[in-house]
């Protein structure tokens, strides 16, 4: 199996930012994606700055994905785009049907995980136009990808979101604006105050959620450490790691002397759960609610 | 060319709703068969086979059509499920069906040619390009685009595409782009991607106690009522919960989408088909919304410059609305 990173999810500083892919060039990872997926508003790395980044990390020797953004709503999103589509140099995650229409029959793509791809027949369709990798569901459980898996014809690797606050829902209306009586349009940018994105709890004080812009997140952490074994023999290729403020270089760590082996899969448990955020969650691995956890007695 | 057309889409979650719709100036409903093929799988709601058949007949024989949702994503160990309800729908023949898996379009536009496809809401298209998509490969007619673009951006698709769009007028508002909404598997198990349910029924527990009445979905508080506050159903992205110390509808107050005021300009930009949402209310609920929204779109046909909103149009919809509360929703550039 390969380690990927996904992209940042939460809007950092500029400096943060290229500080961050500075580190993620020496951690031990085969893939990176890169690009802003959740809000247009966020600008402060434009395109070019993550191309740059990009021939950054592909001279390090990762393979560099770069993502499209999940919910296109202006024709300035479109453009953007089709910028990001036709760029020449490096391989595009597709997460929304107008990136794949773009890409089908001329560019090998990633097909994201908002592609809702459940079933063989549209993992085979979408293979079909070049997808080389899809990305499941976070729906998706164990079952359900084995059963996918046995029945299509095309080969494209497979891909689980497999550590991280959990991507839930897209909206077009700022939570984060929202939450200072601000509207979108004039949001002074607040996500800059909230690197690990903002925290939603239910009225007796249980975690609930996190509220990132436009996008609402698990406010429990998807960890799938302890289930290495489980995704190498449901058919998984690769596994995504998603990037949060604090320890990210620490938890690739973690994953790699996992997948090699140097780590018991309770041993990488425990020491993830010292450099998260908040507690895990796998309910989705496991066909149940996406916040249970069940830990896998090995 | 846009259509000269604007059809009112009623929904039908049962034969007496169909026919309430029918009799009241839809001249569409919209249904779903009684499994998890549809995104309101609901106990008591739907059709059967034989049910299907005679609303098919009914509104037929008053010249008026019936679309079939099947905007699930068909999971993968019941595939059969879904190719089977296609050809159900061709058999009844319905007017259209209503998809969001590009694998079942595929099959659709294979095996029944005529049969006429729609993209749902559930297919999450809000651009042009993703539109076009589903046109080329599967030749889809109409589009019904998320509640997420304001009027602008609306237009801005439309001018990208061929394709009918057919937007959401009244009725229970997702928040959230519709098919990328996962907080109902997360907290409950089920989601409307792969069980067609949202905050469903099963996981919903009432609780009195000393601190008010208190609504929970699989364990978790969605809200809690003070003595005299009404209490709603308790959809998850619909409740109070705590930010920063802060208690407040942090997503979406419980609130109807309501666009009435906006037909003209609805007309005016050329929107095949205006939706109500609806399916697992009551047939008195589509007895009084499609009525309304049947006379506002007479009036605003006969003269669109002179159209306004009547007092006793909102009243009646008032009275039927989620929280009695409405909202232009993300037509309104502002609400976001």
């Amino acid at each position: 199996m390969k380690l990927a990173l996904g992209p940042v999810l939460y809007y950092w500083d500029r400096d943060t930012l290229l500080g961050f892919y500075e580190e993620i060039a020496n951690a031990p990872v085969d893939i990176v994606y890169l690009g802003e997926t959740v809000c247009s508003r966020r600008h402060l790395l434009r395109l070019q700055d993550y191309l740059d980044i990009a021939q950054r990390l592909a001279a390090a020797g990762k393979e560099v994905v770069i993502s499209t953004q999940t919910l296109i709503e202006s024709e300035n999103d479109v453009k953007t785009l089709r910028k990001i589509t036709g760029n020449e140099s490096f391989r595009v995650e597709a997460n929304d049907m107008g990136a794949v229409r773009l890409l089908a029959n001329k560019m090998p793509f990633v097909a994201g995980s908002t592609l809702n791809i459940f079933n063989s027949q549209t993992l085979d369709l979408i293979a079909g136009l070049g997808a080389i990798r899809w990305v499941i569901p976070v729906e998706m459980s164990r079952e359900a990808l084995v059963s996918a898996l046995s029945k299509r014809q095309s080969k494209p690797e497979t891909e689980v979101f497999s550590y991280g606050r959990l991507p839930l829902a897209f909206s077009a209306r700022c939570f984060t604006a929202r939450h200072h009586n601000l509207q979108k349009d004039d949001c002074q940018f607040k996500c800059l105050d909230y690197a690990d994105g903002l925290a939603l709890k239910t009225r007796e004080g249980q975690p609930f959620l996190t509220l990132n812009g436009i996008q609402t997140q698990s406010a429990l952490v998807h960890n799938l450490i302890g289930e290495l074994d489980t995704l190498q023999d449901a058919g998984v290729d690769v596994v995504r790691v998603s990037p949060q403020a604090h320890h990210t270089g620490e938890i690739l760590r973690l994953f790699r002397e996992s997948m090699e082996q140097r780590l018991t899969p309770a041993q990488a448990l425990t020491q993830t759960e010292g450099l998260m955020p908040a507690a895990s969650c796998n309910g989705y691995w496991h066909g149940k609610p996406g916040l249970d956890f069940i830990r896998n007695n090995p | 060319m846009r259509p000269d057309k604007f059809e009112l889409v009623c929904p039908a979650g049962s034969l007496p709703a169909l026919k309430m719709a029918i009799d009241n100036g839809a001249d569409c409903v919209y249904m779903g068969f009684r499994d998890d093929t549809n995104a309101r799988n609901f106990t008591g709601l739907n059709f059967a086979f034989d049910n299907a058949k005679e609303g098919v007949r009914y509104a037929h024989a008053k010249g008026k059509k019936v679309l079939l949702a099947l905007n699930t994503y068909p999971q993968a160990d019941g595939w059969q499920r879904w190719t089977k309800a296609i050809d159900n729908a061709a058999e009844l023949g319905m007017d259209a069906v209503i998809l969001a898996d590009p694998g079942l379009m595929q099959y659709a536009a294979k095996t029944h040619p005529d049969l006429r496809l729609h993209l749902s809401v559930q297919g999450s298209a809000t651009n042009y390009e993703a539109i076009n998509f589903y046109h080329e490969m599967f030749g889809i007619q109409r589009a019904v685009v998320p509640r997420v673009l304001a009027l602008a951006q609306v237009e801005q698709l439309m001018a990208g595409t061929q394709v009918e769009i057919e937007l959401f007028g009244f009725g229970g508002l997702c928040v959230m782009v519709e098919g990328r909404c996962a907080l109902s598997s997360y907290a409950t198990g089920d989601s409307p991607n792969t069980r067609g349910v949202c905050s469903p029924p099963k996981a919903v527990r009432w609780q009195d106690t000393p601190k008010g009445l208190e609504s929970r979905l699989n364990g978790i508080l969605i809200d809690r009522y003070a003595t005299g506050e009404n209490a709603g159903y308790p959809t998850l992205c619909k409740g109070r919960f705590d930010v920063e110390g802060e208690t407040y509808y942090a997503i979406e107050e419980p609130t109807s989408l309501n666009t009435l005021e906006l037909l003209p300009e609805l007309m005016r930009m050329g929107i095949a088909a205006i939706k109500i949402e609806g399916r697992q209310r009551s047939p008195a609920y589509v007895e009084q919304v499609t009525k309304v929204w049947r006379q506002a779109i007479d009036n605003c046909r006969r003269d669109a410059g002179a159209f306004a909103v009547k007092p006793a149009w909102m009243t009646e919809l008032g009275k039927v609305s989620e929280g009695q509360q409405q909202t232009l929703g993300a037509y309104y550039r502002p609400w976001k």
